[in-house]
C-alpha cells in the first residue's frame, strides 16, 4: 500500500494542484455569493489535500511521526485562519486567503523535506505573522488619518535602510540585514511597504484630481519630490548591493507615478532609465558582471559563478514534467535552495506541471491584488493596492525568472514559499492590507 | 462629441495596461520555462556535472543499445553473482563507438544517455511499476553502426594503433568507428586503474575523434583548394619541375622516398602527392587566406559530433617563417587534425560541398520497439562551393585512377581519395599511414578515413585496408 501511495503521489499531487489552480480562475468569473463560497471551500479542500499528500509522502520516506504532527498543526493553522478571517471580515477575499495558505503550505512541505530546522522556524514565524496581521485589515480601512503621515513614512524608510547599509551584517556580499535582540531583520522587506505608503500619500493629494493651474504646479512639485525620494531609496539599495531590491523599488515608483499622472510617456521613459541603470550597474560592479556572465553562459563558469544556475537547470530538467517525487531528487545540491531556489526544488521533486501551476497561482494572486486597486474608490487605497501588486508581481518575476535563467539571478525570495522570516512577515502584511482594502470596499 | 469620448478614458485605463503588461510577462516566462523542459533540458542534463543522473538510474533500468542491423551492442544483464551489470556482447570491437556508462559516460552511451534513462513504456505499465516501487524499462537507442562494416574495419586495422571512421556521405550516418588500442567495456570499471594509467597506449582515447595527428599529404587537398581559389581560371596552367626536393630559404623539402617526379602540372602533383610541387605552391599562396580556408573547413573549430571530439589546429599566418610556410603546405609543420575531421572534409567534397551533420543515433524506441523519436539527416554547413567540390572530386578520383591510390582502381563501383604519409617525431622516416576517400564517385556512397600510427606510406598500408571496407559495403 505504501509503495502504491508513493508511486502515484507525484501524479496525484500535480492533479490536485491543477484543480486548485483551475478554481483560482473560476473564482473570478463565478457570480453569486453561494457559488463563490462553494468555489472557495472546494479550493480549500484541494489545498488541504495537497498539503496532507505532501506530508504523507514525507512521513513514509522518513518514518518520522513528527512530520504528521506538524502536518496536523499546520492544517489547524490554515483552517483556523480561514474561518477567523471570514468571521472578522465578511467582505474579505476567500480566494486570496486560500492562495496565502497555499503558498505557505508548499513552503512547509518543501522546507520539511529540505531542512527541518528552517521548517520549524518558518512555521513559528508564520503563526506569529498570521496572528499579528489579523487586525490589520480592520486598521487599514479605519485609521485613515494615520496613513496621511506621508513624509513620516518616506523619511523613516530611508533612515531604516541607511542604518542597515551602515551597520548591517554582510551576507553573501550584500549588506541587507540587521540584528535586534538576536533576531535578524531584512529591513528592505519592510521598508518596501513604507515606501509604498509614502508614494500612495504623496501621489493621491487633491492636486492630482483638479485641473487648475495651481493644481498642475503642485502636481509637478509632488512628482519631483516623490522622484527625489525614489532616487534616494534606489541609490541606497544599490549601494548596499541589493540590486533585486533596488529594481523592485524602481518598478513600484514607475508604475505608481504612471497611475497617478496618467501620462503614457512615463513607461518608455522608465524603460530607458532602467536600461541605463542596468548598464551602469554592469559597468560599475564586478558582482553584477559576474551574474550577467553566469546568466549568458552558465556552463562555461560551471565551477564558479555559474554553479547555482546550472544546478537549478539540472534540477528542473531532471525533474521534468512530473518530478522525481518528494525526497527522491537532489534539490539540496543547489546552494541557498530554501531561500532563492525553492521554485527549482519544487520543479525537481513535484514536477514542472506543478511548477507551472504555481506560476499561474502567482498570476491569480497578482490579479486579485490589482483588482483591489481597480474596484477601490479612494485614490489613496487604489495607489496602495497598485504599489503592493507591482511589488509582489515584480518580485515573483525576479525570482522565477532568475532560477529558470530567463533573466540574471538577483537573489530575491519567492514570497511566502521561500524560507525567510522578514520576507514572510512583510508579505503577510501586504496580503492583510489588500484584504483590508477589499473588505472596505466590500467586494469579491 | 466623438473627440470627447476618446478623451474620456476609464479611470482604470492605466491599471489595465499594468495588468496586461505583467500577465504577459508571466505567460512569456511560463512558455520559456516549458520550452526549456521540453526542448533543451534533455541535452542540458546530459552533463557530467549533473549528479542527478544517479537519481534517474534509481528509477529506470538503463535501456538497450542496438546496431542499425538489429544486434544488441549493450544491455543490462545479471552476472554470475546475480548482480546487475552492463553487458557488451561485442566486447572490444565497439569499445569506443558504444563506449561505457560506469566511469563517466562516453560514446553512444553518452550521446544517448538521457534517452536510455527515460522510460516511454506504455503508461499503464509504468504506473504499475511505480505503484509496485519497481524500476521502469528505459528506452532503447538504435545506432547507425553496421556490425558487418565495424567487424571488417576492426579486423582490418589488426594489431596497428590507429583509427578508422566510415560515414555515409549523403546522410552523415556514422557506419563504423574503430580505435586501437582498445579495452573491454565489460571490465573497464574493474580494470580502471590499470587502463587509465596506461599512458603509452592510451586505450581510453577514441583516436577517431579525439586523436590529433599531423595530416601529411592528405592536407594537400586543402592547399589545392586554396590554390584553385586564388587562381580560378589559370590553375590548370601550373607547372613544376620536380627534382626530388625543393628548397625555400634554408628549408629543404624532400619528396617521399626522394622520388623524382619530373615536370608535373597541378593534377599530376596532386595524384603523385609531390611534396616539392606543393611546397612550391605553398610559397605562391597567401598564408592568411589559406588560414581562412582551413577555418572554413573546420580547423580550430569544434566539430559537429555528439560525442567528444578534439579540435584540429592550423596556425599558419602571414607572420609565419619560411619553414612553416612550406611545411604547412604539405601537411607537416604545426598542423594537427583528427581522423574524424578529415572524414568530414571528404564527406563534404563527396556531397557537393555540403557537410551533413554526423550522427550515431538513428532512432529511439521504447523497450517494446515502439518508435519514440527518429533522427533524420540534417545539413550542418556548406564547406565549399559545389564547383569547388566537383573539381576536388575529380582530383581525388584521379588519385585512384593514376596516382597513389591505384590499389583501389579496379573496384566495380569506383573510388576516389587521397593518401598521406605523415612524418612524426624526430626520427626521419617514421610516418603515419593515412587514407581518406569515398566510394562510387558518380553517386558517392560512403567515406572511409584511416590512420595507422607509424605504419609507413599511405598507399602501401592504408589503401588496401580501405579497399576491404569498400568491398564489404559493396555497391549500393
Amino acid at each position: 500500500m505504501t509503495t502504491v501511495i508513493l508511486g502515484l503521489s507525484r501524479y496525484v499531487l500535480a492533479f490536485f494542484f491543477a484543480l486548485y489552480t483551475l478554481h483560482c480562475f473560476l473564482g473570478f468569473s463565478s457570480g453569486n455569493e453561494e457559488e463563490r463560497r462553494g468555489t472557495a471551500i472546494l479550493q480549500a479542500l484541494f489545498l488541504i489535500l495537497i498539503h496532507t499528500g505532501g506530508f504523507t509522502v514525507l512521513y513514509f520516506k522518513t518514518g518520522d511521526p513528527e512530520v504528521l504532527f506538524f502536518c496536523a498543526l499546520q492544517e489547524v493553522l490554515f483552517i483556523g485562519y480561514m474561518v477567523l478571517m471570514r468571521i472578522l471580515y465578511p467582505g474579505c477575499s476567500r480566494l486570496l486567503i486560500n492562495n496565502m495558505c497555499l503558498f505557505l503550505a508548499l513552503g512547509f512541505v518543501m522546507l520539511n523535506r529540505l531542512s527541518p530546522g528552517d521548517h520549524l522556524r518558518q512555521f513559528v514565524i508564520a503563526v506569529f505573522s498570521l496572528i499579528i496581521t489579523l487586525p490589520l485589515p480592520y486598521l487599514t480601512g479605519r485609521i485613515k488619518e494615520l496613513w496621511r503621515y506621508t513624509y513620516a513614512f518616506g523619511i523613516s524608510g530611508i533612515v531604516l535602510i541607511l542604518l542597515v547599509a551602515v551597520l548591517g551584517q554582510v551576507t553573501r556580499g550584500s549588506r541587507l540585514s540587521i540584528s535586534i535582540a538576536g533576531v535578524s531583520f531584512q529591513a528592505s522587506e519592510f521598508v518596501k511597504i513604507l515606501f509604498i505608503l509614502f508614494l500612495s500619500g504623496i501621489l493621491s493629494e487633491d492636486c492630482f484630481f483638479g485641473d487648475s493651474r495651481k493644481d498642475r504646479e503642485l502636481r509637478s512639485i509632488n512628482a519631483v519630490i516623490s522622484g527625489i525620494f525614489a532616487l534616494a531609496y534606489v541609490s541606497i539599495m544599490v549601494l548596499s548591493r541589493d540590486l533585486g531590491g533596488a529594481a523592485i523599488f524602481f518598478m513600484i515608483y514607475v508604475f505608481m507615478l504612471y497611475f497617478a499622472l496618467k501620462k503614457p510617456w512615463i513607461l518608455p521613459a522608465a524603460a530607458v532609465a532602467g536600461a541605463v541603470g542596468v548598464f551602469l550597474a554592469y559597468k560599475l560592479f564586478p558582482h553584477v558582471r559576474n551574474r550577467f556572465l553566469a546568466w549568458r553562459d552558465p556552463f562555461s563558469y560551471i565551477e564558479g559563478q555559474g554553479y547555482q544556475i546550472t544546478q537549478s537547470l539540472f534540477a528542473i530538467g531532471t525533474g521534468s514534467w512530473f518530478g522525481m517525487g518528494l525526497n527522491d531528487g537532489s534539490p539540496d545540491k543547489i546552494p541557498i535552495v530554501t531561500r532563492d531556489f525553492i521554485f527549482s526544488a519544487i520543479a525537481e521533486e513535484l514536477g514542472c506541471i506543478f511548477a507551472v501551476c504555481l506560476i499561474l497561482v502567482c498570476i491569480s494572486t497578482f490579479l486579485m491584488f490589482i483588482n483591489a486597486a481597480m474596484a477601490g474608490t479612494d485614490p489613496f487605497f487604489r495607489l496602495l493596492a497598485l504599489g503592493i501588486s507591482v511589488s509582489y508581481a515584480f518580485q515573483v518575476f525576479l525570482n522565477i525568472g532568475g532560477v529558470t535563467k530567463f533573466i540574471p539571478l538577483t537573489g530575491v525570495t519567492l514570497p511566502l514559499v521561500s524560507y525567510g522570516g522578514s520576507s514572510l512577515l512583510s508579505t503577510a502584511l501586504m496580503f492583510a492590507i489588500i484584504q483590508g482594502i477589499t473588505a472596505r470596499e466590500g467586494m469579491l | 462629441m466623438k473627440k470627447d469620448r476618446i478623451k474620456e478614458k476609464s479611470p482604470n485605463h492605466e491599471l489595465h495596461i499594468i495588468m496586461y503588461l505583467f500577465v504577459t510577462v508571466f505567460l512569456v516566462i511560463t512558455v520559456f520555462f516549458s520550452a526549456y523542459v521540453y526542448l533543451y533540458a534533455p541535452k542540458t542534463i546530459n552533463s557530467s556535472y549533473n549528479m542527478r543522473q544517479q537519481n534517474l538510474e534509481r528509477k529506470v533500468i538503463r535501456g538497450t543499445i542496438y546496431s542499425s542491423d538489429g544486434e544488441i551492442l549493450a544491455e543490462q544483464a545479471m552476472n554470475h553473482d546475480n548482480v546487475e551489470v552492463r553487458y557488451y556482447p561485442y566486447k572490444e570491437m565497439f569499445a569506443h563507438a558504444v563506449g561505457y556508462s560506469t566511469r563517466g559516460k562516453c560514446g553512444a552511451e553518452y550521446a544517448g544517455n538521457i534517452d536510455l534513462l527515460t522510460s516511454n513504456a506504455p503508461v499503464n505499465e509504468r504506473l504499475q511499476h511505480e505503484m509496485a516501487g519497481e524500476r521502469n524499462y528505459g528506452d532503447s537507442i538504435i545506432t547507425t553502426y553496421d556490425t558487418a562494416l565495424q567487424k571488417t574495419a576492426y579486423d582490418a586495422l589488426g594489431a596497428y594503433k590507429g583509427a578508422i571512421i566510415v560515414i555515409e556521405v549523403k546522410t552523415g550516418r556514422i557506419l563504423a568507428m574503430v580505435s586501437k588500442p582498445d579495452f573491454d567495456p565489460n571490465t573497464v570499471s574493474e580494470n580502471w586503474a590499470e587502463i587509465s594509467a596506461d599512458t603509452e597506449n592510451s586505450p581510453l582515447v577514441n583516436r577517431a575523434t579525439q586523436g590529433l595527428y599531423p595530416p601529411g599529404s592528405t592536407f594537400k587537398t586543402v592547399t589545392l583548394l586554396e590554390y584553385i581559389r586564388e587562381n580560378p581560371g589559370t590553375y590548370n596552367d601550373y607547372s613544376f619541375n620536380c627534382k626530388g626536393s625543393y628548397t625555400y630559404g634554408d628549408t629543404r623539402i624532400n619528396c617521399f622516398h626522394s622520388s623524382v617526379h619530373g615536370k608535373v602540372d597541378l593534377l599530376e602533383a596532386y595524384e603523385k602527392s609531390c611534396n616539392s610541387a606543393f611546397a612550391n605552391i605553398g610559397t605562391l599562396i597567401d598564408p592568411d587566406s589559406l588560414n581562412k580556408t582551413a577555418g572554413e573547413l573546420l580547423f580550430n573549430k569544434e566539430l559537429p559530433f555528439d560525442i567528444s571530439s578534439g579540435k584540429s589546429s592550423f596556425v599558419l599566418n602571414s607572420g609565419s617563417g619560411e619553414e612553416e610556410i612550406v611545411q604547412s603546405a604539405i601537411g607537416q609543420g604545426n598542423t594537427l587534425m583528427s581522423p574524424a575531421h578529415m572524414a568530414l572534409i571528404t564527406c563534404a567534397i563527396a556531397n557537393k560541398g555540403v557537410l551533413m551533420k554526423p550522427y550515431e543515433i538513428e532512432r529511439v524506441e521504447n523497450y517494446r520497439g515502439t518508435v519514440i523519436k527518429e533522427f533524420s539527416p540534417e545539413e550542418y554547413k556548406r564547406l565549399m562551393s559545389e564547383e569547388e567540390a566537383e573539381i576536388l572530386k575529380e582530383y581525388m578520383t584521379d588519385v585512384v585512377e593514376n596516382g597513389t591510390g591505384r590499389k583501389l582502381k579496379d573496384l566495380p563501383f569506383g573510388a576516389a581519395g587521397k593518401t598521406g604519409s605523415a612524418e612524426y617525431g624526430t626520427i626521419k622516416g617514421n610516418s603515419h599511414s593515412w587514407f581518406t576517400g569515398f566510394s562510387n564517385p558518380e553517386d558517392p556512397d560512403i567515406s572511409v578515413t584511416i590512420i595507422m600510427e607509424g605504419a609507413g606510406s599511405g598507399s602501401d598500408y592504408a589503401v588496401p585496408m580501405a579497399r576491404r571496407i569498400f568491398e564489404a559495403r559493396g555497391s549500393r
